[in-house]
């Protein structure tokens, strides 16, 4: 925190009376939620709008040889029946690469399949009818006439020679490869006393939203514009696409973006049968509403995370790490996605293996491969959970060839504290984090000695338990670096616009988005904080691009560092324009004056001088009353973008106490504890909840969640009872504690939060689990999710 | 996920429900809790032409203790069961398996009566309608009968009721001073359909078992009773039971597990249950 401006020496801005910075303040939307009045987009209803249902292609891979739509379109309530030919009459393709990502390729993609369909789920026509129910029933109407192609399902044999090229005219199934070398890595291996491989794997899965992907499109011919309601992370990249890609100049489209039942990174991406929504409501001049159902959920949102690692450390008996080498391949179905690509997850991996550690020497190869199955992309904690996986099994594995505790070999490695700015192996900076402090306070929450001891104790009588940990850095407040640089119109800057309205209440209108994480709630507080009003007299405006400042909108942990950083610096310059006007009116100088719960006090003596209500009412009804060529300004708006750092790091560290079932196989979680360091923790309520949410998903991909595809590209489990996400029922207590290192790129100093949870839960998770199996003789466990059979198998019970 | 079209009807009682099944050519189905119905109609599944609405059927959501047996009505819920003195006291077996179904919110809506009749082979109550060696009491349009529970379940599904019967009441033999029961079934989730389960009920004559039957289910296509094992059990004690598994079990793979993991994990429980069975009392 480095807010030092009118206060006395030794007291910051935060200390301000009526500061709600570093409380745990009740949401502002949370009464309306628990009343059942949210605006979701499911809720939306317009006249004449109509409903699309999608049939989609039953196979991974096959040729659309004919489409014969007779029948469905004299099918009760039907408007049309649209085929990805007529409708690419309206809407251009895209390609989902990005200049930065040097060689990355990807082929056009349609709103709707035109020649091909190339995975199983892909939509290859559309039925606009009265009701969702008369459109579903008409697809069963329509007569699709397949060509069944050979489909491209394993990523191992994707690039060789006998395997079909997805598409031909790429010349192979190499989506993007990234070599990296830095330091010495032969060197350190060969200093090393020991060197321990081994290969992890990661099952595929997705973002299970509680709401799904929804949207209503409504293209007004009379005033040539597009409204478009939607479920989205990013409501001005959203803008900048469908005009276009239909054709509009940007000023043409307005996203709308109310409620939103939570994204995890689903809803920042373009959508084939979004797009195709809005170009249906262009094509058919009325509003079209498309809402997701879970079944075509599970084989369109995007999935992530299916890797193939292996891995390699280097160590010296002292316990010095010596060297790195990771070799990620990755298949993410057939097209990049855009416009983020698919490329991302795997550049992260190279990018953050190690991260944590001194260690320099450091080789990396990533591949990311087509494949006929849904699209994979960036999903919370983009490769995160899979570099501190990877880091931190390699860890242990390293400590227990030498014999050292998990503990002292982190504390022997961890970059230090007072070793900052520094870089990371792979060239990513760091300002400042907190990794030794963040392993002493966990390791005194969790009594690791006594742990210890209560785990031997408990292996005499037969029960199995381990102790896992995982050291993590998140990337978050991301600059241009991240999209921007590679020619993406994805904003990372943002901005809020104040107003004073005229009984003395603030109204900010945010760039960012809520999508139930309690940004809003984020915004008020340093809105109120910076201006000097009850949290009650601010009213926040999100997820409109009519009506907010130009911004990036919410993902990658940005919404509180970077919205809340603009949000401070327009209420700073309100404060000072209330008081120029409050300062007018009193005869006063406006340095004298100061704003403390909604009311001007002279600044010394706290004496109150004049309501806000006052200066409003002043400054709109009575303007003629103050001095000539006075003009008051109480609306402000501020932009904000890091600009020191292409990303504020963030750290901290994870652990997970476990019991093994060792005659079934299952895993029960008892304990989980996470410390981290996000810097100024605005509202920490929202931040453990934060965190307790990411450990949950992480969890999800350790134990639980997998969409399973068969050899035919067929996905196996997609739906709720098949596809398991994690229950509260299976979920351990989780102890979140902070560190507070602010960075000093922003006068709030707050970095992001929303996906540390996630990063590094499913490591410490594996680290136990292999803990509580090592005196069984067990296989090591790198491949997730830990199944009761996987487990089994590993100590050679079946 | 919308279902396809279907007449909808309220049955007042059962003969109407009855008559309703038998006018109906192109296919109805009994409308109860609705917990596995409805799921199927929304996927499309299945897209019968009527649904037959039972529950306004007065008197079918009684559970009452007969002579020596415990009756519980068709409409009886999950969550009523499980509440239940006479269930509690005399059918343990059924309410050790309750908490297994589902979630409260399934168990609140779903009925007896729809899991026996639906037959899904991954069902707790199933399996302990026939180690209870109980009875279904079905009405049909040549009137009432009961069926054994050891010949009720046919296949994948497929039950002894014919496309005009309506299943009203499922009856168990009261427990009493012998009885033992056993109850466990393995899940990744709690509430989930079981990898592997098994519910076993014997008689204790000294320190012996007698009469034992262990039903297991989410093996096969129906629940399943190990008969090898149950009399290797009786004989020879858990280890030639188990051993004996081998012959009475051939599960296929599914999602969460292949076939000789279950077949390993019914052996885990059947050592599990032999504890339980031998110690315990009702």
């Amino acid at each position: 925190m480095k807010i030092v401006d009118d206060l006395p020496p030794g007291l910051s801005a935060l200390d301000r009376p009526n500061s709600y910075i570093g409380r745990a303040i009740p949401r502002p939307n949370l009464q309306r939620l628990a009343q059942g009045r949210g605006q979701f987009v499911s809720d939306v209803v317009l006249p004449r709008m109509a409903h699309v249902a999608f049939l989609r292609s039953p196979y991974a891979h096959a040729r659309i040889k004919k489409i014969a739509t007779a029948k469905a379109e004299k099918a009760p309530g039907v408007v049309a029946v649209v085929t990805g030919a007529e409708l690419a009459k309206v809407i251009t393709p895209w390609v989902g690469v990005l200049t930065h990502l040097k060689g990355i390729k990807s082929a056009p993609q349609h709103a709707i399949a035109v020649e091909r369909a190339c995975w199983q789920g892909e939509a290859v026509c559309a039925v606009v009818a009265h009701t969702r129910a008369e459109a579903e029933d008409a697809c069963e109407l329509i007569e699709i006439a397949y060509e069944e192609l050979k489909p491209v399902t394993d990523a191992e044999t994707a690039l060789d020679a006998k395997t079909p090229v997805i598409h031909p005219e790429l010349g192979d199934n190499l989506t993007f490869e990234r070599k990296y070398e830095a330091g010495e890595p032969d060197k350190g291996f060969a200093e090393a006393d020991a060197v321990v491989e081994t290969t992890f794997v990661f099952g595929r899965h997705t973002g299970v939203c509680v709401e799904p992907r929804a949207i209503v499109a409504d293209w007004n011919a009379g005033e040539q514009r597009l409204t478009v309601y939607q479920g989205t992370q990013a409501p001005h990249m959203m803008q900048n696409l469908f005009a276009k890609h239909l054709g509009l100049e940007e000023h043409q489209v307005r996203v709308l973006c109310k409620d939103v039942g939570g994204s995890f990174g689903i809803k920042v991406h373009v959508y084939a049968d979004e797009m195709a929504v809005a170009a249906l409501s262009k094509l058919l001049q009325r509003p079209v509403k498309f809402v997701a159902d879970r079944i075509e959920s599970f084989v369109t949102d995007i999935h992530a995370r299916d890797h193939r690692v292996k891995a390699k450390i280097g160590v010296k008996k002292d316990g010095t790490i010596t060297a790195w080498e990771i070799d990620d391949l990755t298949g993410i179905g057939p097209y990049s996605v855009y416009p983020r690509t698919s490329g991302i997850e795997a550049n992260q991996i190279v990018n953050l293996t190690g991260g944590p550690y001194r260690c320099m020497n450091y080789r990396a190869r990533a591949r990311v491969v087509f494949q006929n199955k849904n699209v994979m992309c960036q999903y919370r904690a983009v490769g995160h959970p899979i570099a501190t996986a990877v880091t931190e099994e390699l860890v242990d594995l390293a400590a227990m060839k030498i014999g050292m505790d998990p503990v002292e070999i982190r504390r022997r490695n961890l970059i230090p504290d007072d070793g900052y700015p520094c870089a990371g192996a792979s060239g990513i900076k760091f300002e400042k984090l907190s990794h030794h402090a963040s392993l002493a306070k966990i390791v005194a929450m969790m009594d690791y000695a006594k742990l210890r001891r209560e785990q031997e104790e408990l292996r005499r009588r037969g029960i199995h338990r381990g102790i896992g940990f995982a050291a993590f850095i998140e990337v978050t407040n991301p600059s241009a670096a991240f999209y921007g640089v590679g020619g993406a119109r994805i904003s990372s800057q943002d901005g809020a616009t104040l107003k004073l309205d005229a009984t003395g209440a603030v109204i900010c209108q945010s760039g960012v988005t809520e999508q139930g994480q309690g940004a809003e709630a984020v915004m008020a507080q340093v809105v109120a904080t910076a201006v000097g009003v009850p949290i009650e007299r601010v009213r926040v405006i999100t997820g409109d691009t009519d009506n907010t400042p130009y911004g990036g909108g919410t993902w990658a942990s940005r919404a509180a560092g970077i919205g809340g950083e603009a949000g401070w610096q327009a209420g700073k310059i309100l404060r000072a324009n209330i008081l120029a006007v409050a300062g007018s009116i009193l005869q006063a100088t406006p340095e004298a004056l100061d704003i403390r719960s909604g009311v001007v006090v002279d600044k010394d003596s706290g004496r109150e001088r004049i309501g806000l209500d006052e200066v409003a009412r002043v400054a709109y009804f009575r303007p003629d009353t103050l001095p000539p060529g006075f003009q008051a300004e109480l609306m402000a708006t501020r932009h904000y973008v890091p600009r020191a750092w292409p990303f504020a790091f963030t750290n901290g560290i994870q652990a997970s106490w476990l019991e093994v079932d060792v005659e079934i196989g299952t895993v029960k979680l008892l304990r989980h504890w996470c410390v981290e360091d996000c810097g100024t923790v605005i509202n920490p309520q929202l931040v453990d909840e934060q965190i307790r949410g990411g450990v949950v998903q992480g969890i999800g991909g350790a134990l639980f969640e997998h969409c399973i595809y068969d050899r035919d590209g067929q996905l196996v489990n997609g739906n709720m009872a098949d596809y398991l996400v994690p229950m509260a029922a299976e979920m351990p207590d989780i102890e979140v504690g902070h560190v507070v290192t602010p960075t000093a790129d922003s006068e709030l100093g707050a970095k992001g939060a929303g996906e540390a949870g996630t990063a590094g839960a499913p490591a410490a998770v594996m680290n136990a689990i292999n803990d509580a199996l090592k005196p069984l003789g067990a296989k090591l466990l790198v491949e997730m999710p830990f199944t009761p059979e996987r487990i089994l198998k590993a100590l050679g019970r079946v | 996920m919308k279902p396809a079209a279907f007449a909808y009807a309220k049955a007042s009682s059962v003969r109407e429900a009855i008559e309703l099944l038998g006018k109906n050519k192109k296919g109805a189905r009994l409308l109860a809790g609705g917990q596995s119905l409805i799921a199927a109609l929304n996927l499309r599944l299945d897209a019968p032409s009527l649904l037959i609405d039972i529950n306004g059927i007065g008197g079918l959501d009684k559970i009452a203790l007969k002579q020596n047996w415990v009756e519980l009505g068709a409409l009886v819920r999950h969550a009523a069961a499980l509440r239940s003195a006479v269930v509690q006291k005399h059918a343990p077996l059924i309410a050790k398996a309750l908490p297994h179904v589902g979630h409260p919110a399934i168990r609140n809506r779903g009925t007896i009566g729809g899991s026996i009749a639906l037959a899904d082979p991954a069902a707790e109550l199933p399996a302990c309608l026939i180690a209870l060696g109980g009875e279904v009491v079905i009405s049909g349009p040549k009137g009432k009968r009961t069926v054994k529970a050891d010949g009720f379940f046919k296949d994948l599904f497929e039950t002894a009721l014919g496309p005009r019967d309506l299943l009203t009441a499922i009856r168990v033999p009261a427990a009493n001073r012998e009885s033992r029961f056993g109850f466990a079934e393995i899940c990744r989730r709690h509430g989930d359909y079981a990898m592997v389960g098994l519910a076993a009920a014997a008689r204790a004559e000294g320190a012996h078992l007698r009469d034992i039957r262990l039903v297991y289910f989410g093996v096969g296509s129906t629940a399943v009773r190990a008969r090898r094992a149950e009399t290797a059990l009786a004989k020879h004690g858990p280890d030639a039971a188990v051993a004996a598994l081998q012959d009475d079990l051939d599960p296929p793979d599914d999602v969460q597990a292949s076939g000789a993991t279950k077949k390993y994990l019914a052996g885990v429980l059947l050592r599990r249950i032999a504890r339980e069975l031998a110690g315990a009392s009702a």
